[in-house]
């Protein structure tokens, strides 16, 4: 089914420890390598810990106007525009920028002021990445902890929906500094080893850093299916109103989300062909998550999560996870969930332990978050 | 598609001062931010031992939902997935983070870390008054009335949503700014239509 205001997938990128495009990361991927592995670096932790993470990511050495959390945005938008034909200076594109803490690493370096206040509010940076291409519009920024990416996918279709822009850049990334791992730290969430998402002795999760891309269209020339012929077909989003740091018990919250995207996509249950799970492999997440597929119906769908590969890349995860995903419908390869290897007896699910060849028209994309958020998005042919 | 909406309550605390739907309520203006929150919590006669846990951010964006809904919202006319809200600020959780950050320096605080993001604002607002709805945290340089009536008109054109808190939340030490708006698609005595320019106006009126 096509209508005026289906929205294609144009192009996409990501900028991770494995690569810097995306067929770079899912040629990594299919080969099963992760990009987490035990860092030791006294200036972030006491202790060593795993994480995903970038040794020293300096694309534009010879330009400090840039801060690292700002390169890896041009980055991964410089990439995904090249060769799309899409117009970054045209009034009919807008950037829509997605993190958690953008630039708070600058409190670990410098010293706070009004000028550091400034430097470190997210439109500073939005603001930087827009003009460095050349928007013409103003950048919209998403700050909803770890559904930021996905809810910047959901934006981005509705506001090309409305018909209020024709294209939508949508990048996402964050940086994993002593900031953020130590507070992870500090909940006793992280996992000491690899990440075992979704398995019955999972842990706890890891921190990864990186970037994604996807460009949204609603022009027809995008229609053309050999070449492109993907859209983001629905979306939703919900509140557990439970607890600002645990997932619902039930997971019916999550599970309204996801219905209400299928119905937003015009599909049921029964068109999904595979879940990218949010599965950030703590105990409560991953329970409160199979509980949510059981509710919607989608426990015998094949599901993964790439946390074992990337970590939890927080405002870049939805963005990542749905470029990969994207790429699993052109390649009919769904990817493995890394550190699965006992099922959770409980809640059986169908989790992809090995790579899974699959002809598949539609995905289902879930995050949640800290602050009871949940997301949902339908993505297919 | 597009159907009538309005603002059926506002609420703004700005420096000291409380308006409830464009009449000052309640005044305090020599005390420090958290002076002035605490003396607001007593004013109301809260009870709502969640609230002492939370960061500044939340504690005024609490505040200021708790005294939009009073008297003005009839919450049993919803489903608790008819209710949401669409909120933004510019400095994000800057005045956590703060606090934060400096607890890293000896022993990393988890309960101060909980709230070094935004959206826990809207978290703890939902836990409040048990919205499960769609919600949205934007960033913003200044509060950009065109963009949240936009998102706002989606969610209720579409039937996502039946009622929307919209609005501004911001804190960073010393400066607090809240100003919220209560939309539904039922008139009431005291309504205004919803738009951008009349959200514009009580935002100016309530100074910067």
């Amino acid at each position: 089914m096509n209508s005026d205001s289906d929205v294609y997938i144009v192009a996409d990128n990501i900028i991770s420890p494995l690569g810097s495009t995306t067929a770079e990361n899912f040629s990594k991927l299919k080969q099963n390598i992760s990009a987490v592995k035990e860092h030791d670096n006294p200036k972030i932790s006491s202790k060593p810990f795993y994480a995903s993470m970038f040794d020293g990511y300096e694309p534009f050495k010879k330009d400090n106007n840039y801060t690292t959390f700002e390169q890896l945005l041009i980055a991964s938008v410089s990439e995904a525009l090249q060769d799309s034909g899409i117009d970054a200076r045209d009034k009919k594109t807008v950037l829509i920028i997605s993190s958690t803490k953008g630039n708070i690493s600058l409190l670990e370096t410098e010293t706070y002021s009004t000028v550091l206040k400034k430097r470190i509010a997210l439109p500073t940076s939005a603001k930087l990445v827009a003009e460095y291409f050349g928007f013409s519009n103003p950048p919209v920024i998403i700050s909803n902890a770890c559904i930021s990416g996905v809810l910047a996918i959901i934006t981005g279709m509705r506001l090309l929906r409305t018909g209020q822009y024709e294209n939508a850049v949508i990048a996402g990334a964050d940086v994993i500094t002593k900031f953020i791992l130590s507070g992870f730290e500090s909940f006793q969430a992280l996992s000491p080893n690899i990440c075992k998402p979704f398995d019955r002795s999972r842990d706890g999760l890891n921190l990864g850093e990186g970037a994604a891309t996807i460009i949204l269209s609603t022009d027809k020339k995008y229609k053309e299916p050999r070449t492109y012929g993907i859209k983001v077909k629905g979306g939703s989003v919900s509140n557990d109103a439970n607890h600002i740091s645990g997932p619902s018990r039930t997971g019916k919250e999550l599970a309204y989300a996801v219905n209400k995207a299928m119905l937003d996509a015009d599909v049921s249950a029964s068109h999904i062909d595979f879940i990218s799970a949010h599965g950030t492999a703590t105990v409560y997440n991953d329970e409160m998550e199979a509980n949510a597929f059981h509710l919607a119906g989608l426990q015998a769908v094949p599901l993964n999560s790439l946390k074992g590969y990337y970590g939890h890349t927080l405002g870049a995860a939805g963005l990542i996870e749905s470029v990969i995903s994207v790429h699993s419908l052109k390649q009919d390869l769904v990817l493995p969930t890394i550190g699965f290897e006992e099922p959770d007896v409980t809640n059986p699910l169908n989790i992809c332990a090995t790579q899974l060849p699959l002809k598949a028209t539609n995905f289902l994309k879930t995050t949640s978050g800290f602050g009871g958020c949940n997301a949902a998005v339908v993505i297919g042919k | 598609m597009s159907v009538e909406k309005y603002i059926t309550a506002g609420c703004i605390i700005t420096k000291g001062i409380i308006y409830k739907d464009g009449t000052s309520v309640f005044e305090n203006t020599h005390d420090n931010v958290e002076g002035v929150l605490a003396s607001i919590y007593q004013y109301f006669r809260f009870h709502y031992p969640k609230y002492y846990k939370m960061d500044n951010l939340c504690k005024l964006g609490w505040l200021a939902a708790e005294i939009l809904v009073k008297d003005s919202f009839q919450k049993e006319n919803y489903q608790p997935e008819e209710v949401g809200l669409v909120l933004a600020n510019a400095n994000s959780s800057l005045d956590d983070d703060l606090k934060y950050f400096e607890t890293t320096k000896e022993v990393s605080s988890p309960s101060l870390f909980v709230y070094t993001l935004p959206n826990i604002v809207i978290g703890e607002i939902c836990i409040r008054n048990n919205f499960k709805g769609e919600h949205a945290f934007f960033i913003q340089d200044t509060f950009d009335a065109g963009f949240i009536e936009k998102q706002v008109n989606y969610l209720l054109d579409n039937n996502i949503l039946q009622a929307c808190i919209c609005g501004w939340v911001d804190v960073v030490e010393q400066d607090y700014k809240a100003v919220l708006f209560l939309v539904e698609k039922k008139e009431s005595e005291k309504s205004v239509r919803f738009s951008a320019e009349n959200m514009e106006r009580c935002f100016k009126n309530a100074g910067s």
